[in-house]
Order: structure tokens, then sequence, then C-alpha cells
């Protein structure tokens, strides 16, 4: 059990490695939001399906109440993200920041 | 397990550096935003970490739910605020 | 614990009903969607609480109620019972679809974002075009979906379908009308 769990885990952190790294790399607040909102929100999935599979290790009332609140978690993120990373995005379009377009390999 | 634990927590606040610097130097608003972002969905995550390695995981995560809330409303608000202090009402968006 | 779940339900009710007709006109509450939104709220409430005596559950049952009462339109469109469950049988049908598309896609922006020559990789650009739903419900899902999707993100909607995608590169944005809006038709049975 508690290899499967390291397993899920590390693979979570893996996402948010490369959403940290994509939010430092990518040329434009555009493409950083694809890294930032997305990785993630995968990155959430993962982790947090490790860690409620921790809890409910010993299985009783309360470990079952927990890894519920924890799948609400992921549900509720899986709902607000893209209402979130569309709010942002709206805000960049009304502010009138252009897209990024490849112009050479300038930052 | 506590020790798997503690590394990934720890591996978490090197992501969260990394995110910082994004919320601190960001050439734009938007971008201090995403930072923002990251940094608050990383920290629902932490916030679990720290209760199963304090074994009190079924406290934590209440207040990890109060977050994600938290962090959600803020993005939200935030973005709404900034783009009304552009100034720029018109609906059709441009290009 | 009462401000967890209302906000909850709030915050999905108002992007639900961002575009829904003014509820003047239906003023009369419909008691399916009335009870369906009590019980899910009910439910939220007792995963919350996690105290099963007499207390906390009718102290549930009150807050639930007047949740219920108050947003009950806001939740769920007037539908018929029957055809609401299979709408909701199909929707979980897609699911493991959608995080399937989703895994996929992930794996291809962290390619992208770890290759060396990411610059000359990218090649982010706006793409449009037009769908043929009709639906807001199926329009909410589809540019959800979009959104979910790493590599893509939906800029904005229109009422009449028309979409605006951001794309990071020319093979994310490339598949977009195709499957997925068919199989988001699908589950609303059009």
């Amino acid at each position: 059990m508690d290899i499967v769990v390291t397993i899920i885990l590390i693979g979570g952190l893996f996402f948010f490695a490369g959403g940290a790294i994509g939010i430092i790399r990518l040329p434009e607040f555009y493409c950083r939001l694809h890294a930032a909102g997305q990785l993630d929100t995968m990155g959430v999935l993962w982790t947090m399906a490790a860690l409620a599979l921790y809890v409910l290790d010993d299985f009783s009332l309360g470990a079952i109440l927990t890894s519920l609140k924890i799948i609400l978690i992921v549900f509720f993120l899986f709902i607000t993200s893209p209402t979130a990373t569309h709010a942002i995005v709206d805000a960049g379009v009304r502010a009138g920041l252009r897209p990024w377009r490849k112009r050479g390999a300038e930052e | 397990m506590d020790s798997i634990f503690f590394y990934s927590a720890l591996f978490f606040s090197i992501l969260m550096l990394l995110s910082l610097y994004r919320a601190v130097f960001g050439p734009t608003v938007l971008d201090r935003l995403v930072g923002v972002n990251a940094i608050g969905s990383k920290t629902t995550v932490l916030l679990i970490l720290i209760g199963l390695m304090y074994h009190r995981v079924e406290m934590f995560v209440d207040i990890a739910l109060a977050y994600a809330t938290l962090n959600f409303l803020a993005v939200l608000a935030a973005s709404r605020y900034f783009q009304k202090r552009k100034g720029l009402y018109d609906e059709a968006p441009t290009e | 614990m009462p401000d967890q779940s209302r906000g909850n339900l709030n915050s999905e009710g108002q992007i639900l009903a961002k575009d829904s007709p003014s509820p003047s006109n239906q003023k009369r509450k419909s008691l399916t969607s009335f009870i369906l939104t009590f019980l899910a709220s009910f439910v939220i409430w007792l995963i919350l609480s996690g105290k099963f005596d007499l207390f906390h559950i009718s102290l549930g049952i009150i807050s639930c109620l007047i949740v219920a009462y108050t947003s009950a339109d806001l939740l769920l469109p007037q539908q018929k019972l029957g055809h609401l469950i299979k709408v909701w049988l199909r929707f979980i049908r897609y699911l493991p679809w959608l995080l399937y598309q989703i895994f996929i896609a992930n794996l291809h922006v962290m390619y992208l974002v770890l290759h060396p020559r990411m610059n000359q990789l990218i090649a982010p650009g706006i793409i449009r075009f037009k769908s043929k739903f009709s639906d807001e419900m199926s329009l909410f899902i589809f540019a959800n979906s979009i959104t979910l999707t790493p590599g893509t993100i939906t800029v904005y909607v229109t009422v009449d379908g028309n979409y605006a995608v951001h794309a990071i590169d020319r093979k994310s944005g490339e598949p977009l009308p195709g499957e997925m809006e068919q199989r988001v038709a699908n589950i609303m049975g059009e």
C-alpha cells in the first residue's frame, strides 16, 4: 500500500514540478496560464488521490469521512479551476494584452 | 512513510519558491496573479501533508477546503478588480 | 461549516445561471429541483460535519432547507426528472474519456515545458470556430472541457456558439471542434 501511495504521490509531484518550471520558463502571460492552471489541477488530482488512499488505509468512519472530504476538495478544484483560469484570461484580453507571436528567440 | 511526506512537503516548498519568483518579478499584474494562484493550489496539498505529518489530518482537511475556497474567491476578485482598473469596458475583445 | 456548503452551491449556481432566462416568469419553483438541491446540499453537510447525532442533523436539515428554497432554480434548470437522470448518467460516462484526454495533453505540455528548445516549439495563437450547440448547458460543458485540457484555454464564448480558443501550439489546437464536440453532443442527447 505504501509503495502505491508513494508512486502516485511522486507522479503528482512531477506534474507540479512541470507547472512551476512552466511558469518560470514560458515567454508570456497567456502561455504561463496553460502551465499554471492545468498542470496544477492534474497534480492536485494525483497527490490528493494518493493522500486519500493513505488515509483510507486504516479503515474506520473517520477515515472514510476524511477521504471523502479530500475527494470533495478535488471536485471543487475541478469546477473552480477553469473558472479562475477563464477569469484571468478575460482580464488579460480586456486589458488589451496581445498574445505573443513567434519572432526570433527573444526572452 | 513520515519521511516521504516530509520530503514531498520540502519539494512543495521549493516549487512554491519558484512560483514566488513569478509572483514577485512578474512583468505585469496578471503574471503575479498567475503566480499567486499556483502557490495557492500547492498550499492546499501542503496543508494536508502537514496534517498527515502531525497525525491530525481530520482537522487540517477542513482548513485545506476553506483555503481552496478562499483561493478561488481571491483570484476571481483580483482579476475582476484589475480588469476594471484598466478602464477598458468594450465588450468585444480585440484579437 | 454551513457557510462552506452554501458558498459552494452558490458559486456553482451562478456559473450555471449566468445565461439562463430571468427567473421572473418562473415564479413557481419546481418541486423536483427543490428536492434535488436539498439532497445534494444535505449530503455535503453530512460529509463536512461528520457528526450524526440529532442536534447536528436537525441543524443541517434546517440550513439545507433554506439553501434549497433560495437557490433551487439556480442549481438545476427546469427539466423533467427522467431526462435529468439520463443526462447525468451520460455525463458520468463522459468523464473517464475526458480524464484520459487531459492526461495525454498534460504529458504533451510537460514535454513542451521541459524541452530545451521550447521557444521554437511553441506557437501560441487564437483559434476561432463556431460550434453547433444552441443549448447553454452544452456550451458550458464544452467550454470547461476545453479549458481543462492543457494547451487550450477558452477565451470567450458567445451565446450563439462562437468560440475563441487560445492554443499553445499547433498540435494541441488542431483537433479542436472534432471528437470532443461530438461527445458533448452525445451527453445532451442532441
